[in-house]
C-alpha cells in the first residue's frame, strides 16, 4: 500500500521545522516514529502535503532529570525509555508501561512525543503521563507553551496541538520520596492494543496518601483522567477499602465500549480489577522507597 | 528525491518518490528479494531489517528516511562465502518450514546477539515478539537463536585468548 503524494523535508534542527510548519499550514505534518502514522497514511486516512522529518534532530532525543523535572526529548524511543536506568530508578509506571507498548520492533522507531501527538484513546503513554501530571512542551516559531497531557486531548486522534507547533518534550514532576506507580494492561496477544490498560502512580505523606493519579488506557474516546477516584484517595490511609471505593469510581469514569475485545461491562469490570490491583503495588513500591 | 544508502555494506543511490516505502525500494528500486512484504500493517515483522543494526519494520518507514543510513537485509547476513552463525543455526534445528518469515526472525535474531550474547527462552521469545511465524510454533526458532549464541561464543573464544594475555 503506497500513501498519497506529498514532498518529504528532513529539517537538521527544531526551528527549521517549525519554520516548515509555518510555510505549509494545514497541509504541513511531522512525522516522528511513524508508526501509528505511516499506517494510516498507508489506509490514506491521512494525506499530508508536506511531510516533516523530525527524527534526524539530534536535540530532540534525550532522557534528564534537572529542576524537578524528567524531561525526555519528544523524539526518545520507547525502547530507550524502556532501558533508561534513570527511568527504571524513580518512575516505575513509566518502565512498567514502555515495554508493553507495541512490540520491540515497533519500539525501536515509536517515539512518545509522536505516541502523545497521534492522541489514540488506547495509546499506553497518555494514561501514564495522566497518572504522573505529565505535560508536554509544545514548540513553534512563536516560543514554547507548556501544555498539562490534560490538556493536550481532545478527542480520538485529536490534540489541542496548533498546525505549527511540534512537541519538543514530555515532562513529569520529579516524584516525591514514598513514591510508587505502575502500569498494568490486558491485550489478546503481544503487539495488540489495549484491551484496557490502567496507570497509577501513589505517594505517600508519612502514611497517609499524598496524591494519587490514575490514567485510563481504552475506555473512551480519549485517555481518561481518573479525578473522582484521585480525590478519593488523597489523604486517605492505604487501605483494602478505599482502594476498593477509589477502584469503583475509577470504573465509573471509565466509558468503554464493547467491540471485538470484549463487552463494555467486562472492561469495566478490568479497570475496578486494575485500579485495585495498581494501587497495591504501587503502594508497595511507595513502602519500599 | 535523490538518496544514497549503503546496504548490505554497499553504497547504492537511487531517484525515488518520497512516498516509496523502504521494502520497496529494497525489493524493487535494489533488486533484494529477500525481505518480504508480509501483512504490509507493522504487525507481522517479514519485513524487518536493520537499520544502523537496529531492527525495524521495512514496511512502516519511507525509503527516503534510511538515506545516508546503513540498512542490512538477509542477503547481507552471509559474510566471504560463509553463512552467519544464525543462517547456520536455522538450518541445523529445522528453525523454519514455509520460510516465509525467515529473513525477518534471522535478523531480530541477529541483532539480539549483538548484545546478549546467552538469551534464556524468555528472552528470544521476548526478542521475536514482533515477528510472526504461523508454521513452526516458534519451538525451533528459539532452539535456533541459542544454537548461534554457542556457536557466536566459541568462535570468540580463542580469539579472545590472545588479547587477554
Amino acid at each position: 500500500m503506497l500513501p498519497a503524494r506529498f514532498e518529504y523535508h528532513r529539517p537538521g534542527s527544531l526551528d527549521e521545522a517549525t519554520a516548515l510548519l509555518d510555510r505549509f499550514g494545514d497541509e504541513g505534518k511531522v512525522l516522528a516514529g511513524g508508526m501509528s502514522f505511516i499506517p494510516l497514511m498507508k489506509l490514506r486516512f491521512a494525506a499530508p502535503g508536506h511531510l516533516v522529518d523530525i527524527n534526524r534532530i539530534s536535540d530532540l532525543s534525550g532522557i534528564e532529570e534537572s529542576e524537578g523535572w524528567l524531561r525526555v526529548k519528544s523524539v526518545t524511543r520507547h525502547n530507550e525509555i524502556a532501558g533508561s536506568d534513570l527511568v527504571k530508578s524513580r518512575y516505575p509506571a513509566m518502565a512498567t508501561a514502555a515495554p508493553l507498548i507495541a512490540d520491540p520492533i515497533v519500539r525501536n522507531m515509536g517515539t512518545i512525543g509522536g505516541s502523545l501527538a497521534h492522541a489514540d484513546p488506547a495509546g499506553d503513554w497518555g494514561s501514564v503521563m495522566l497518572a504522573l501530571g505529565g505535560e508536554v512542551v509544545a514548540h513553534s516559531s512563536s516560543g514554547d507553551r507548556v501544555i498539562l497531557v490534560d490538556d493536550l486531548f481532545d478527542s480520538t486522534f485529536t490534540t489541542t496541538l496548533r498546525a505549527n507547533e511540534i512537541i519538543s518534550e514530555v515532562r513529569v514532576p520529579v516524584p516525591p520520596a514514598r513514591s510508587g506507580g505502575t502500569y498494568l494492561k490486558l491485550e489478546r496477544k503481544v503487539g495488540d492494543f489495549a484491551t484496557v490498560g490502567v496507570a497509577v502512580q501513589l505517594a505517600l505523606d508519612d502514611g497517609h496518601i499524598g496524591s494519587a493519579g490514575i490514567g485510563l488506557t481504552a475506555v473512551g474516546s480519549r485517555n481518561i483522567k481518573a479525578a473522582d477516584a484521585e480525590a478519593s484517595l488523597r489523604g486517605a490511609e492505604p487501605s483494602d477499602e478505599a482502594f476498593a471505593e477509589a477502584a469503583r469510581l475509577a470504573g465509573r469514569a471509565a466509558e468503554p465500549t464493547s467491540d471485538l475485545r470484549g463487552s463494555a461491562e467486562y472492561k469495566r469490570n478490568v479497570v475496578e480489577v486494575f485500579v485495585r490491583r495498581g494501587l497495591s503495588r504501587a503502594l508497595e513500591i511507595a513502602r519500599a522507597s | 528525491m535523490q538518496i544514497t544508502v549503503t546496504i548490505n555494506g554497499v553504497e547504492r543511490a537511487a531517484d525515488v518518490e518520497p512516498r516509496l516505502l523502504l521494502v520497496h525500494l529494497i525489493r524493487e528500486a535494489f533488486g533484494l528479494t529477500g525481505t518480504h512484504i508480509g501483512c504490509d500493517s507493522t504487525n507481522c515483522g517479514a519485513c524487518t531489517v536493520l537499520l544502523d543494526g537496529v531492527p525495524v519494520k521495512s514496511c512502516t518507514m519511507f525509503g527516503v528516511q534510511a538515506d545516508g543510513r546503513a540498512v542490512t537485509t538477509v542477503e547481507g547476513l552471509m559474510q566471504n562465502g560463509q553463512l552467519h552463525p544464525i543462517q547456520a543455526a536455522f538450518k541445523e534445528e529445522h528453525g523454519l518450514q514455509c520460510g516465509f518469515c525467515t529473513p525477518g526472525m534471522m535478523l531480530t535474531g541477529a541483532a539480539l546477539l549483538e548484545h546478549n550474547e546467552s538469551p534464556s527462552d524468555d528472552e528470544v521469545r521476548w526478542a521475536i515478539s514482533g515477528n510472526i511465524c504461523r508454521c513452526t510454533g516458534y519451538m525451533n526458532i528459539v532452539k535456533a537463536v541459542q544454537t548461534a549464541a554457542r556457536a557466536m561464543a566459541s568462535e570468540k573464544t580463542p580469539a579472545a585468548a590472545p588479547a587477554a594475555s
